[in-house]
This record gives structure tokens, sequence and C-alpha cells, in this order.
């Protein structure tokens, strides 16, 4: 089923192919759930705190009850449901007390926007405010305010996580590798430092949108921009008690996602108001605004580490130390907190380990997966640490990473052992540094820096993810032939822009040997119609959907050859195909087409054979096992895709300006299958890295109000942030249980970019910056040693840049 | 307030109440959902049209501001039943990912187009500042746009090592 079969062999697999929602999207044809509208429709304005924690002594709603147009307004009062994917933490609206600002109160469903915002306007909440918990180190401290005072009566996944009733933190994550204290004993050289990012937003292009009908015999019809079907009726069952047979999830096209819609999200709300509304179907779409401060956004992260060393720079221990801010809920961030932990190294050998990641509750927006799922905000640090480690023991940092980088033999931090065909680091390490000539400058590098006045500097940065999903993470793909012989695809995995469909699509047409205008995959998806998918996340959707694929097209082919056998009186092994027929091998004239048995054949008198041509796979993660809850020992991983970034950059000294010259990225990606889909990723995902790393990010005042909710304040990257220069390259190492060979890479393109882009700062001005995003500013303070600019949460700095002098080696 | 305009070369007359944007005329009276809302504050450029021969974002224009005004919008770019030239070099080169930036991408390269019929990457980067898209990175857009105006500037493709 995987065999490694040379690119001559492949007709589409490897291949340029284009992709199969051009047209639609191209056109404005393609319909997403903002375009969408029902009959009678209803639409929604939320009353909002602007507390970031309160009481709620009262919240009055009769004089929005009774306005123009208002068919329905909710209050948390009235709703007992709780709702959450792994530890069920959260109300539908604030109930008792609001935990950060912009979370939602009330609800106001009206025939007009602007009915339900007068409405909501007229809602009275009495409020009593609390001091509240914003910075996640202060909220370890035993004197702070509980965010969840009620966590030890909270439902969770208990195989996996370690919630701590009566403090803030919603999960503790352990590992234990080898013996650390004999590993620091034994270094040469011990470092330690500590690093820090904010949170951030993802920004899908299209703000959270979902539409619901809460119709008769609780029968719920749900529209949404979601990345996963069946994890939205899952969790909506789940909630409000009903049968998974009354509940219909249905996605069309998506305006991005990057984690973000990866669970579930406004879909609840929308249902208590379609239900109080008497069935009318019920709309809502975040304000772009809300998408900041009401949806969830990705965690900030404190990160320390201490590291040992050998005299010849091997590392001997590692003690690490991850303290996770997951905001007012816990949603997918207890589980970024898991995944960093067993990854939390980057992709080196570690002989002796200890980790603690700690999910902690704030009262700020809640945090979710992102595009990377943590490995985003970890490899920057372990990408600067591996940085700093290597100055200051006076070892060129590339060799002291291709000293520690993981190698066939290798044994992870879970006790993996990684092996020939497990992906190629060193390969991506070195052919990244070699792209931007790491090490020293060119002639015309060295006369454009004396030109410009601006120092240019070069760094490298590694990279490491594995699909962060359950063991026994399964999916199907279930292929019908229509009568002409052309062959639809159903799966539940969404395409929101990734281009996964494209790939699909090549990889049945490759396996049926049928032409590529002949295979259709259905964009809109349906719990009704499509096969079971988990979630659309993880870089987990071409390995586990891709084999699927195969599997079904292999079911179908071996369906149609049953009945060709029949038909042919020939026995099946015989028997062979073309793109439009099924043929007798050593008597090719004898054949059958497939559009005459698609929907079953009939004989010369009538009588018919066999029936609908239709072709199942299922594919399910194979030989992975929870985590020892003490030791971290276990297997997590379907598959690991390694990476590097090469940097160059260039910096002006004297004002902190800095501009990237240019960016090469390597991903050992097992076989690249479009590669214009990879390099589209490659890139997308790059800036999207870029963006974190130069500007974006939270900004809070002392109360907890977000000051930045709006792209005025809180920039993302235009075409005018590129790199001048943009290399993207493949290494393929293929990946046995692959399809063709091919792992994911969907999130690792952001992974490490803004280490490699703190690494190159550094190698050009020393400033040694351990805080993102790095802002002109913050470089300019950093050169300077400067006391970092007090602005992410004004009242406790988590600080931006500044060299530590007491970090520095011990002998 | 009563208005008339053109629309891809059809003429509408309809009421409009004087603070609907020209996007939620388009959308809502016209049916015209092509065109995006990506902030609704003049920001990311989603909802970028032609009007008058000028790109504009349409949440910040008024529809009755547009009285009389001739639109270009997504749905009028394809010629009959075949993409645009535009359209058919995003086609070819990738440049659409979730495609919710899509239209008001197009609509911007149109308007670059009409000036400069021979941009270089640095004038298509200018022109699409304004249009957010947070899935591919613009360089695939750039790379359209230069693939269609046969520019000789090196066209990126992903390589092996």
């Amino acid at each position: 089923m995987f065999d490694d079969m040379s690119p001559d062999d492949l007709e589409y697999v490897g291949k340029k192919a284009g992709r199969p929602d051009m047209l639609e999207k191209l056109t404005g044809e393609a319909t997403f759930v903002s375009d969408m509208s029902l009959p009678g429709m209803l639409h929604v304005q939320l009353k909002k705190s602007p507390y970031a924690r309160a009481r709620i002594k009262g919240v009055d709603v009769s004089k929005a009850a009774a306005m123009p147009g208002v068919r329905a307004v909710v209050t948390g009062d009235e709703l007992d449901y709780h709702i959450g994917l792994y530890i069920v933490d959260k109300y539908i609206l604030a109930k008792g007390e609001v935990r950060h600002y912009g979370e939602a109160v009330a609800a106001v469903a009206a025939e007009t926007i602007e009915q339900a915002r007068a409405a909501v306007e007229a809602i009275e909440v009495d409020y009593e405010p609390l001091a509240p918990v914003l910075h996640h180190m202060d909220a370890l401290k035993p004197d702070a305010p509980l965010v969840h005072p009620d966590l030890g009566t909270y439902s969770y996944i208990e195989a996996v996580f370690t919630p701590k009733p009566g403090t803030n933190i919603a999960n503790h994550t352990k590992l234990r590798k080898g013996d650390v204290e004999k590993g620091f004993a034994e270094s040469t050289y011990v470092v330690e430092r500590e690093y820090s990012c904010p949170s951030v937003q993802h920004v899908p292009m299209e703000t959270h949108v979902a539409i619901v009908q809460w119709g008769r015999g609780d029968k719920v019809s749900i529209w949404t921009s979601a990345q996963s079907p069946f994890t939205v009726r899952n969790l909506f069952c789940h909630a409000f008690g009903l049968p998974h047979i009354n509940v219909r999830v249905q996605i069309p096209y998506v305006g991005g996602g990057f984690g973000g819609k990866a669970g579930i999200g406004v879909e609840p709300l929308c249902a208590v108001l379609s239900r109080k509304a008497g069935g009318k179907p019920v709309k809502f779409q975040a304000s772009r605004e809300e998408e900041f401060s009401l949806l969830p956004c990705r965690s900030a992260l404190t990160y320390r580490i201490k590291t040992g060393v050998s005299a010849e720079g091997k590392i001997l221990a590692q003690h690490m130390t991850m303290y996770w801010d997951s905001g007012a809920y816990a949603d997918y961030a207890v589980n970024v907190t898991r995944a960093s932990g067993y990854s939390a190294s980057g992709p080196y050998e570690i002989p002796n380990a200890w980790i603690d990641a700690y999910t902690i509750y704030t009262n700020k927006p809640y945090g979710t997966a992102y595009r990377g799922f943590g490995h985003v905000e970890f490899h920057w640090a372990v990408e600067r640490h591996m940085e700093l480690v290597a100055t200051a023991i006076g070892m060129d940092p590339l060799a002291f990473r291709l000293k520690n980088a993981l190698r066939p033999g290798s044994v992870t931090l879970t006790g993996e052992k990684i092996v020939e065909h497990t992906g190629d680091v060193v390969k991506c390490i070195e052919e990244a540094a070699r792209r931007v000539g790491y090490g020293q400058l060119t002639e015309a590098e060295k006369a454009r820096e004396k030109q410009t006045g601006w120092k240019i500097g070069k760094g490298v940065a590694a990279l490491q993810k594995a699909p962060a999903m359950p063991s026994y993470t399964a999916t199907a793909v279930v292929l019908k032939m229509n009568e002409d012989g052309s062959v639809l695809v159903n799966l539940a995995l969404t395409d929101y822009g990734q281009g996964t469909y494209a790939s699909i699509r090549q990889i049945v047409a490759e396996r049926l040997g049928f032409p590529i205008e002949k295979i259709k995959v259905a964009f809109e998806n349906d719990t009704d119609r499509d096969p079971y998918d988990w979630q659309t996340v993880a870089s987990k959707g071409l390995l586990l959907s891709g084999n699927a694929a195969i599997l079904a097209a292999e079911d179908l082919l071996k369906n149609a050859y049953a009945v060709a056998a029949e038909v042919l009186h020939a026995n099946p092994r015989d028997l062979a195909h073309d793109g439009t027929r099924v043929f007798v091998r050593h008597r090719a004239d004898q054949g059958v087409s497939f559009a005459s048995m698609a929907v079953g054949f009939a004989l010369p008198n009538g009588s018919g054979v066999g029936g609908p041509l239709i072709g199942v796979g299922r594919y399910i993660a194979q030989g992975l096992s929870n985590l020892n809850k003490e030791t971290g020992e276990g297997n997590p991983a379907l598959d690991w895709t390694f990476g590097a970034h090469g940097m160059v950059v260039e910096v002006n000294e004297e004002t902190g300006e800095y501009r990237v010259l240019k960016i090469a990225s390597i991903y050992d990606v097992g076989r690249a299958i479009n590669p214009d889909i990879v390099r589209g990723q490659a890139i997308g995902g790059m800036m999207q890295g870029l963006g974190t790393a130069i500007c974006e990010g939270y900004i809070y005042d002392q109360q907890g109000r977000l000051l930045n909710p709006s792209f005025t304040d809180n920039k993302i990257p235009t075409a005018k942030d590129l790199p001048l220069e943009v290399e993207c390259a493949v290494v393929e190492t293929p990946q046995v249980d692959g399809p063709y060979g091919a792992r994911g890479v969907g999130e690792h393109s952001m992974i490490s970019v803004a280490a490699a882009l703190g690494n190159a700062i550094q190698k050009a001005t020393g400033a040694e910056i351990t805080h993102m995003p790095m802002r002109f500013e913050d470089v300019w303070r950093a050169i300077r040693d400067k006391e970092p600019i007090d602005n992410w949460i004004t009242k406790s700095p988590i600080g931006s840049c500044r060299s530590v002098p007491e970090a520095r080696p011990r002998s | 307030m009563r208005i008339k305009l053109t629309v891809n070369g059809l003429i509408y007359e309809r009421d409009c109440i004087e603070h609907k944007t020209l996007l939620r005329f388009l959308r809502e009276d016209l049916g015209l959902m092509g065109t995006k809302e990506g902030c609704g504050m003049g920001e990311c450029g989603a909802c970028t049209v032609i009007m008058n021969g000028r790109a504009v974002n349409s949440c910040m224009v008024l529809a009755v501001e547009a009285d009389g005004a001739s639109i270009r919008t997504i749905e009028g770019e394809a010629e009959g039943p075949s993409l645009s030239d535009i359209q058919r070099a995003f086609e070819r080169n990738h440049a659409v990912q979730c495609g919710f930036c899509t239209a008001g991408m197009v609509m911007s390269v149109k308007e670059l187009l009409a000036e400069h019929p021979k941009p270089s990457a640095d004038q298509v980067k200018e022109a699409i500042e304004g249009n957010f898209c947070r899935c591919t990175g613009y360089t695939q857009i750039v790379e359209a746009v230069l693939d269609l105006t046969g520019s000789p500037e090196k066209k990126g493709e992903l390589e092996h090592v």
C-alpha cells in the first residue's frame, strides 16, 4: 500500500496539479457561512463584559425583550450547559461570574442586526468587579484568586490530563527521562534562561460564524465555519444531552481556521437562541473585535530551560519548565501543554530530561489550538536557547545544533527510537545553513553593509512536530462511482484552504489509474452524508485520510473487478483496467466499461449484475499509546516532520529597525504529493510565523482590558513584509506508513521562524532577545541592554528583551 | 433615498437607507455575495471593489455615495463562461487558499494592471498591501501577477534537496 515508488512510476503524485476549489473561489461563487441566510433567519448580538473578573449580581433584560423585532433573549442564568473538549469548564454564557474581558453575558436574537444591537444596548448588567489574576506567573502564587474555584467538580479526560483543584493549574504534564541530577553534575557548563511570548490571534479572514436551527423534536441543523464537523456534533450532543442522530452539522467553504475553529465555537449559543425563538434559524457572526476578545487566541508562554553541556558540547541534561497561560478556559490549551511537554526539547537528543508543563488559568481570553499547537511558542524558546547556550560555551550555534540533533538511534523524550525513515533533521539544518551562506558574509553582503550602514546577520533554527491527537485517531473515505464512470470522493476532513483535497484527489487518481479530471472531492461537509473524521487539525489529515483514500480506491477496484469477472466470465486475477474499462489481460478486447458497471450492470437480456460501485477506506493510527502520567513514557507520534529555517537579516543598530533579506525553509515531508501546495503551506506558515515574530501580540491594561482588538493596533503581515528572497525546499525521506511516503507539513512552516529571526539579529548585533515579538524598539533596547518596555500587561511585565548577565557559563 | 448605480454593467435602482455601506448594499440588496467582509473597518481589504475605476474598501463607502457610480465586483470578473486573465493567472500559480480574501485581492490587482500593465514585484506588493491574506503568505499572488504580465522576474518553485 505504501510502497516506495519511484517518481517515474507515478502519474499524478509528486507532480503539478491544480486545486479543485479554484473556480468557485475565484469567481465569488464559493458560498461561506458568512454568505448564507435562511428564510425567517434571526441575527444575534451579544452583551459583553467590560471587566476581566466580576461577580454578576443581576442581568435585567426586560427592556430588551420588549423591543421591536426581538425574538429571543438569553442570559447565563437560564443555561445550565457546560462545554469543553478536554476539561468541561465553560458555560455558553457567563454564569455567576465573568472570567475575561469581552466574555458574553447575554445574547439577543432579532429580525435585523440593528434591532439586536439596540436591544443589547438596553440590557442592564449589575457587576461587582473583582480583582483579576492576569499574569500566569501571578496565578501560581498561593494567594492568587481562583479563576475556577469549582475545578475539582469538572469532568475531564482522566487518562491524559491532571488538573489541580484548589489552584489555577488546569493541567500538569510531567516527563522524566534518565537522571537529571547526575547529568548536571557531569556537565562542564550549565546555562539557564527564561523565554516568553504573548497571546496572539489566529486571524482567519472569515470570523467565526454559525447558523443554527433547533427544529421540532429537538432536531438541530447547524451550518458553521468550523474545521471539524464531527467534533462540533459530538461536543454539541454531549453539552445538550441529545442523541447524535438528532444533530446535523454542515460545513461549506471556510475562510481560514489555523486551529481557532478546530473545536466547538459559537454553535451552542445560536442553538439556545433558536430554541427560545421557536425554532427560527439564528445566525451569529463574530465582529473582528469579538474574534480577538470573545473567541479563543493562542496561549502565552513562559519557558525556563536549564541545560547542562559537556566540554565537547554534548547536552547531558536539561530541566524544562513551561508555564502556559490558558486564559479563562482550558479548551485546547491543556492538550497544547501535553503535546509541548513531550516535544519540549525540539529535535535534539537529551539523555537526561526533567519536564514540568503547566496550563494556568487567568482572567484573560482563553487559549486554544493554533497552527503548530504550542510548538511555535516553545521552539522560540528552545531554538533561542540553543543559540545562547552555544554562544555562552564558545561554540558555533550551528555546530552545537548538529552535535545534538536527533539521528537514527537517538531516543526521544518519551523513549521512542529514531530510525532511518523517521526523517532527517540534520539534512534540513545543513541545507538551511547552506542556502543562506551561514557563517560568513558574501562580498555582495559586505558591500551592502558598507553602503547601508546596517549590520547583516545569519541565523538557523530547527523544528520538529508530530500530530497531537488521541492515540486511536481514525478516519474514513468513501468513493462513489457516477453513471459516467467518474468518481466522487466523500470525507469529513475539511479543506479550509490547506489544499489537502487537491492532494487527496491526486492520490485517488493515482491509485485508481483514472484521469484526474474524473475525480471530484466534494467540498461541503455534512455529518449526515460524510464518513467520520476526528478533526481537521495536527497536520495529520494527509497521512490518515490519504491512506484511507488509497484503501477506498483499492476497495472500489476490487468491487468493480468482482462485477467485471462475472460479466466477462473471467477470474478476477486475470483482469486489468485503465481509466475507462476493466478488461481481460490476455484478451484485452474483452472488457467492460466502468460507466456500464457504475450503478449496476445490465446483461443483454436485461438482468442486473452488481450494483452501485462504492469504495470504502478506513484508517486508524497504529501503535500509539497514552503517555505514562508520571514519566511521560509512551509513543505519542504518528509521524515526526522535521525542518529548519535559515534567515538573513539586516539591522540598523542606531534605530533597531531590521529587514529580512532572505529565508530558506527546508522540511522533510517524506514525499511532496503536490509541490505547489507544499510551497503554499511553507510560505503561508512562514509569513504567519514572521507576523508573530515581528509585531503580533495581545496587550492588556492593568484591569485586564484588551487594548488592541483590531487590525489598527494588532497588525498582521502584509505583502510588503515579505522577505526579499524566499526559498523552500523539501527533503524526502519516505514515511513508511504514509500515503506514497508523505507526512504532514501544514503547521511546521510556522515553527521556529521567530527563533531564526532572533538568532540572525543576535548574529548581527549581539542582542540577546528572549521575548517575542521583536518590534524595532525591542531590538533597540536589547542592543543597549535596557529594561524591557512594560506594556504587555502593564502592571506585571513579561518583558521584551534584554541580556541576562547572570546566565553566563559556570566552569 | 433612491439610488441608481451600475454594477458589472447592469443598472440597479433601489431604495437605500443612508447609513448602509456599499458592501452591505452589494451583498444584502443585490445578492452579490462574492465581496467579503473581513473587518468592517477599512483595514483588511477583503471588501475591495472597483468604483469608477478606483479600488475602494466597500465597507468604508456608503451606498448613497455610490449613487450614479460604476462598480465592478468579482462577479463581473469572469468573461462569460471562462475566467479572466487575472483569474487564470491566480489559478495557475496557486494564489488562492481559503479564498476569503481572493475577491478583494483580484480587484486590487485589476486596478494595478489598469495603471501599470507591466508592474515590478515591488509595485505588485504595494498594490496589494491593503489586502490581508492570512493563508498564502502573498508570494504566489505576487507571482501570479508577474506571470500574467510576462515579467522576467524569476518564479519560485519547491526545490528538492
